[in-house]
């Protein structure tokens, strides 16, 4: 074989024509989210460096996310530092409605896209004074699907599932409550007027992921709020 | 359909890996798809040929090899294949599941020229 292009041609030293080298078979071993989870990680370095508490919170649209922001910051906002990130496809209502608690929020619409990702996270916290926030709350689109597979740097993803639901959600969209640490039961309220049960609710839930950590609660009623707020206390004591 | 998005990933490290290594034409890429990763298999074929075009990838063949799902029983470490359905242990009936294959998502190979 030739040296020089590893060609055929033993007795060939020189060459006046070209070779087509052919195909090539090359070894690549990477992680399709790798560049979303370098970005992830990226935020993550941040937000520790600046002493951020970050959450992730995801649900199916009308779950009330942003109900639960509101309330959770009105009532924390003499002893915690909130700043908000909204995810939505379009408006920024939800952002309105925020930044009439008086805390800092920004608005990420993602057109056609169905989640956020670290990238955008990335971006969407540059104007914040992240030295004074004690958390950052990440209000995911309201998708029980996509959001699941991509980390934005966060320490929790929470999921919320409102009791009009149905208490089958957890086993309907498993890849969310497994990605999730913490579950949010909201609108308990209104149990009394549901068939929503919330023993089986639990069983599905941590039959799906076992570590999942569960509260129960109303933003309507106040309900539960006091150890969804304890929880947030010692998080970022 | 986050599967757009992921495709777009793979695209742009296979025309990374391409460049680099000084090749203008990639002929066909292979992935991993594990079956509990949350990802469809069809959904990213199906959108392959829509986001390699005008990339070095336009024409190329996509391979998809699936991976199929392993659950381990914390209560009584049994292994067993897993889908997305799998809520309990066949052994010991116990929920207390991790998984041990069935996760991956990534590229393994491309046929370059």
């Amino acid at each position: 074989m030739c040296i020089e292009c590893g060609c055929g041609e033993i007795n060939h030293h020189h060459h006046d024509h070209e070779h087509d080298p052919g195909p090539k078979t090359l070894r690549v071993e990477e992680d399709l989210l790798a560049k979303n989870n370098r970005l992830a990680g990226l935020n993550r370095a941040l937000f520790a460096e600046r002493g951020v508490f970050v959450l992730n919170l995801v649900s199916s649209p009308g779950s009330g996310k942003t109900s639960l922001l509101e309330k959770t910051i009105s009532d924390l906002k003499t002893e915690l530092c909130f700043a908000v990130l909204e995810g939505d496809q379009q408006t920024a209502n939800d952002a309105n409605r925020i930044a009439a608690t008086g805390a800092p929020v920004k608005q990420i619409n993602t057109g056609a896209g169905c989640h956020l990702d670290a990238h955008m996270v990335g971006h969407g916290v540059e104007g914040f004074d992240l030295d004074a926030a004690d958390i950052l709350m990440i209000e995911n689109v309201g998708n029980l699907v996509c959001p699941a597979e991509f980390d934005l740097g966060e320490q929790h993803k929470v999921v919320i599932l409102s009791v009009t639901e149905g208490e089958d959600k957890p086993q309907k969209y498993p890849h969310m409550f497994r990605a999730a640490d913490i579950m949010l039961i909201n609108k308990i309220d209104l149990l009394p007027y549901l068939d929503f049960n919330l023993e089986q609710c639990r069983t599905y839930a941590q039959q799906v992921n076992p570590d999942i950590r569960i509260f129960e609660l109303s933003c309507n009623s106040g309900e539960g709020l006091d150890s969804w707020y304890d929880w947030l206390r010692q998080a970022t004591a | 359909m986050h599967e757009v998005g992921i495709t777009r990933s793979l695209v742009e490290i296979a025309e990374e890996h391409a460049r680099t290594g000084g090749h203008n034409k990639v002929l066909s890429v292979s992935v991993d798809i594990g079956e509990l990763s949350g990802v469809v298999a069809e959904a990213v074929e199906f959108c392959f040929e829509a986001v390699v075009r005008g990339t070095l990838l336009e024409g190329s063949r996509l391979i998809i090899n699936r991976i199929p799902g392993a659950m381990r029983c914390r209560d009584c470490q049994q292994e067993f294949p897993a889908d997305n359905y799998t809520l309990e242990c066949p052994q010991c009936g116990s929920f207390m599941l991790d998984f041990t294959k069935g996760k991956e998502l990534q590229m393994t190979e491309m046929e370059v020229e």
